[in-house]
């Protein structure tokens, strides 16, 4: 395997995704990653300097919304998911000391 | 004939004549899947007594003379990613078990004006991420044709719905194959759009640039209607294309002479089961035989596709799956300390491990440092991809092969190594990187008797050569009974 | 301190933009709303939902662009930036990373030393705003509103090219005025329409290459930035006086304890992930569309303060104090175009407006009163239909709540009485009370009729034309 996951990596990109993983998650997570790693470094092969990256297959541009509101309140619609409210908000841990 | 072997637009066309009403259609469904679902698990959720009050809702407009189309008063089913309004919408996922969306996706809001009774919400791959909807947190569904083996996936519970006749026709997404595998899997048709033809408002993401909402339907007839149907310009989704050629019906015609049809040997060589490979080139001559001009090439870039297309959507997924927080809707976990730990637990509790394998692979190929190498990459290789069909469709109308390598493999089999699950999706994948329209039809059955599919592949725009060839290939004996 | 040190500055300027829409869908932007009442699936990150871009969005960042020199990109993206935090409801906020709208611009400056510097624009892109997030005191947990998630913001990253306070306030004076004339945004420190980061890093005076950062936030007011800047500059001089070194980071301001500290914690990876929104269509810039905001930029301050010059004879102070604000000068064309002298229109901008704007607390964008008004009570002085100290009085009245200066004399009964008769009564009966002034007067006094003409006025209460009492007063003495 050409790609050697790291415990430091893995913590990291754990930290990115907010993603806690147990031990044994985390040996499987490493030699996952590896594998698909080496897989992916096939791509390696093709020569792609003249090339431009496509995110989009359509050249579609420029479609825009009028600046005009057509939303009303939807305040109940919105809470009706919360897993905890208050006051018409959603409750979350404290952000702050 | 026995009301649930209909067709979609065989049944419409009962119930506008009056031969049956959508109530009755609907009970008998419903009767059908409380008998049979237990066995297969095709559904997450199922909606009696809102499919029996849209159905009667839909007969009098019908009756009123308001609704005329195929498709009015035909019962269905809808893939668990698909947006229901005041109706449970999981992803199959544990992190949505609670959630009940607010607002119905565009796609489906068409099929309810064109007459959709909605009957429930079927079983699928969590977050669309799989190839056998074992990765489901409400247990695997069951391929009617054997349920010792799997449905494929990751849009499975549409696909074996279908086949067990729990519902008319279904709608399911496909970012690498998700409609199309299930459907040969199950000896069923389904069709994957060209991207931007159907809304994606609604359906919730795994790859944005991926995603299409297709059909799952009994035959090619049916495919045509419900395309049609969905097919919209959305204003609220930027990616939808504004095209005036959706009458997907009038392709239907039993024609194919000249049509110049090209089989890529890049999609018959190694990994493919011989059983398939026969099928698949048996169902050429069909169509040859009929006038089309089958010709073998060199497609190139094939192994490509699977590399690039895992880091471009593992990519987006990790952020499209940022917003399952446990803030605004679905799982919190119990016990947590501070923000970032409520985080970590509502989200390490609520995805499934396939769901988390992608989390971690996107995050990492976007991560600092190695955007180039990886994600920059995979979206090069995907314009190369693209410039190889452009090449083949210069030369050829429809692009012929098989859906996968083999047929349904054994419930269980597959994900103990993803690799070898993600290699399964070879011929199906590269239509989603260059967003292109692709659909599946039956072509006969592997010794096991176990269906098997061909694929037709088409350049963007171009569904009504492939509803073409895939009706003419079906006239030929191999019609839905 | 033995070593001289030089501050280098660069701003992130947030300025949210005055659409009446959110930057990706139909909600309000308006402010004041109830918690969560100005909600939709897209900007409260509803699984399904996507993002549609408004296009007035786009053209205000164009527009402000091209009043601050950038090269406009003619090919832009979105990118989405991933981070977790509450206030930010799918985790990723959308911005421009790769292809901002605008780079490589500039505005002049004038330096304490009255030279003119130019201070350097990198890049404008445009974001979303966040959600609020409200500390609850009693049950130590957050709450959030998503009003404001979803409003459009524009960022302005500036070189690293000012070296004092003085030179960051001059710089947001001239972007928050640019902007202003344009209409794109009221531009509030206050009240957040305007934010700045402040990128701030020391060197010893006379090095090349620049010291190591912070970026500072919460800075909401012209003095806190001095403050923090003043603040960081000497934490940074410590720092390196005591041969320590200083960390890039993220600090937060507070102004009341005059101090900031770091706000990263190991949860915070800022490693954003940027990558282009695939939700999100390419914009490409025409020509045409060039064309048609170049059109419609307005008259900026530079050429306002010339043609005032040229058209009207008023102070060079006072057009200076008008321009100084997009709605006085607005306000003052107006009121010039009603048929009101220029001077005089002058005059009550820099006097009783200012005077109350001060003394209330009010900014120029938020006057309440009409030109119109103003014009009608110009003309009810010039016609002496009321006097100079009744028309302040009016005035007041005005300013709390757009009174017409018209209707509102006639009602409260304030017109200048101009019945001789009962005038010359009245300052005969002052005359005849007042014995020691009429002596005083009439010893030389001259001071002493001030005092007769103010016991006129009063007796009258206010409603005579001092003028004319002074002329009767020495006619009867």
């Amino acid at each position: 395997m050409a790609n050697i996951i790291s415990d430091e990596t893995i913590e990291y990109v754990g930290i990115l995704a907010k993603l806690e993983l147990s031990d044994e998650e985390k040996e499987q997570a490493k030699t996952d990653m590896g594998r698909m790693l080496d897989y992916i470094d096939k791509l390696g092969e093709l020569d792609t300097s003249q090339v431009e990256p496509m995110s989009h297959v359509f050249p579609v541009q420029n479609v825009f919304r009028k600046d005009v509101v057509t939303n009303g309140d939807e305040r109940e619609q919105l809470l009706s998911n919360a897993p905890q409210e208050k006051d018409g908000m959603f409750v979350v841990p404290k952000t702050f000391d | 004939m026995n009301t649930i072997d209909m067709t979609a637009t065989g049944l419409s066309a009962a119930i506008r004549a009056g031969k049956t009403t959508a109530v009755e259609a609907t009970e008998a469904v419903l009767a059908k899947i409380a008998e049979e679902d237990k066995k297969y698990n095709c559904y997450v959720t199922i909606d009696r007594e809102g499919a029996l009050s849209q159905a009667k809702a839909v007969q009098k407009r019908i009756e009123a003379g308001e609704m005329t189309g195929p498709l009015a008063g035909v019962p269905m089913a809808v893939k668990d990613n698909i947006c229901t309004e005041g109706l449970l919408t999981t992803c199959s996922s544990k992190i949505l078990h609670n959630f009940v969306p607010t607002y119905t996706a565009e796609a489906l809001k068409n099929l309810q004006k064109a007459g959709a009774v909605i009957l429930g919400k079927t079983n699928m791959d969590e977050f669309a991420m799989g190839s056998t909807t074992e990765t489901s947190a409400y247990g695997p569904t069951k391929n009617p044709r054997n349920t010792e083996h799997v449905p494929g996936g990751s849009s499975g519970g549409s696909a074996a719905a279908v086949a067990a006749g729990e519902c008319f026709y279904a709608i399911g997404s496909d970012t690498g194959g998700s409609i199309r595998q299930p459907a040969s899997y199950c000896g069923v048709v389904g069709m994957k759009p060209t991207y931007g033809t159907v809304s994606r408002y609604g359906l919730i993401a795994y790859g944005s640039s991926l995603d299409q909402i297709g059909p799952l339907t009994k035959d090619v007839a049916d495919c045509a209607a419900v395309l049609e149907a969905l097919a919209s310009h959305d204003t609220k989704d930027s990616t939808s294309v504004a095209r005036e050629d959706t009458d997907f019906t009038s392709a239907l015609t039993e024609d194919v002479a000249g049509l110049r049809i090209g089989i890529p040997n890049d999609y018959l060589g190694e990994g493919l089961n011989d059983e398939v490979r026969a099928a698949v080139l048996a169902a050429a001559e069909v169509l040859e035989k009929k006038g089309a001009l089958v010709e073998r090439f060199d497609l190139s870039l094939v192994e490509y596709a699977i590399p690039a297309y895992y880091t471009i959507a593992a990519a987006e997924a990790s952020s499209n799956l940022e917003r399952f927080d446990g803030i605004k809707y679905g799982y919190r976990t119990q016990d947590y300390a501070g923000l970032h730990n409520m985080y970590k637990k509502s989200r390490s509790e609520g995805f499934g491990e396939e769901v988390k394998r992608r989390i971690m692979l996107g995050s990492f190929v976007l991560s600092s440092g190695y955007y180039d190498a990886y994600y920059l990459k995979a979206l090069k290789v995907k314009a190369l991809i693209k410039k190889a069909f452009d090449a083949a469709f210069a030369k050829y109308d429809v692009i012929l092969g098989p859906v996968a390598p083999t047929t349904a493999p054994r419930l269980g089999e597959s994900l103990t190594d993803p690799i070898q699950m993600y290699l399964g999706d070879i011929y199906t994948i590269a239509v989603n990187l260059a967003g292109l329209p692709g659909i599946s039809v039956p072509c006969g059955e592997d010794s096991q008797g176990l269906p098997i599919g061909l694929q037709l592949i088409g350049d963007c725009f171009q569904e009504k050569k492939l509803l073409r060839a895939a009706y003419t290939y079906e006239q030929e004996g191999h019609r839905h009974e | 301190m033995s070593k001289q040190y030089e501050t280098v500055i660069g701003l992130e300027v947030h300025v949210e933009l005055a659409t009446k829409t959110k930057i990706f869908c139909g909600c309000s932007t308006a402010f004041g709303a109830a918690p969560n009442t100005q909600t939709c699936p897209v900007c409260t990150g509803m699984p399904g939902s996507l993002p549609v871009l408004n296009k007035q969005v786009l053209e205000y960042a164009i527009a402000v662009g091209l009043a601050t020199n950038c090269d406009i990109t003619r090919y832009a993206k979105f990118d989405r930036k991933n981070y977790f935090y509450p206030d930010n409801p799918q985790n990723y906020q959308i911005s421009q990373l790769y292809l901002p709208i605008c780079r490589n611009g500039g505005v002049e400056i004038e330096t304490a030393e009255g030279g003119k510097k130019t201070v350097g624009i990198h890049e404008i892109h445009m974001e979303e705003d966040a959600g609020k997030l409200i500390h609850d005191e009693w049950e130590d947990c957050s709450l959030v509103d998503y009003n404001r998630s979803g409003v459009p913001l524009i960022e302005i990253v500036s070189e690293p090219d000012m070296r004092s306070a003085e030179e960051v306030i001059a710089y947001l004076e001239k972007l928050r005025l640019v902007i202003q004339y344009l209409g794109a945004s009221d531009c509030k420190l206050q009240e957040g329409s305007m934010r700045a980061d402040v990128n701030l890093s020391v060197r010893e005076a006379g090095a090349e290459a620049f010291g190591t950062r912070t970026e500072m936030k919460n800075l909401n007011s012209f003095k806190a930035i001095t403050r923090a800047i003043a603040g960081e500059t000497e934490r940074q001089i410590d720092l390196l006086e005591a041969g320590e070194s200083v960390v890039q980071e993220t600090r937060r301001w507070d102004d009341t304890k005059g101090e900031s500290y770091a706000m990263r914690s190991k949860e915070d990876a800022q490693d954003y992930r940027y990558f282009p929104d695939p939700d999100l269509v390419p914009i490409a810039v025409s020509e045409e569309m060039l064309a048609q905001i170049r059109e419609r930029q307005p008259e900026f301050r530079t050429e306002k303060m010339k043609r005032y010059r040229e058209e009207f004879a008023i102070p060079d102070y006072n057009i200076e104090i008008i321009t100084g604000e997009k709605p006085l000068a607005d306000f003052f064309e107006a009121t010039v175009a009603l048929g009101s002298q220029p001077k005089k229109v002058s005059n009550w901008l820099m006097g009783e407006t200012l005077r109350l704007m001060k003394e209330r607390e009010v900014d120029a964008t938020d006057l309440c009163f009409s030109p119109e008004n103003l014009a009608k009570l110009i003309a009810l002085t010039d016609k002496k239909v009321i006097n100079g100290s009744v028309a302040k009085e009016v005035f007041e009245v005005m300013f709390e709540k757009d009174v017409d200066p018209e209707q509102y004399v006639e009602e409260k009964g304030l017109k200048t009485v101009n019945d001789e008769g009962a005038l010359k009564k009245t300052i005969e009966e002052v005359i005849a009370a007042n014995p020691q002034s009429v002596e005083d007067y009439r010893n030389g006094k001259e001071k002493a009729i001030g005092f007769l003409v103010g016991q006129t006025m009063k007796l009258m209460k206010g409603k005579a034309d001092p003028g004319t009492v002074n002329q009767i007063l020495k006619e009867l003495l």
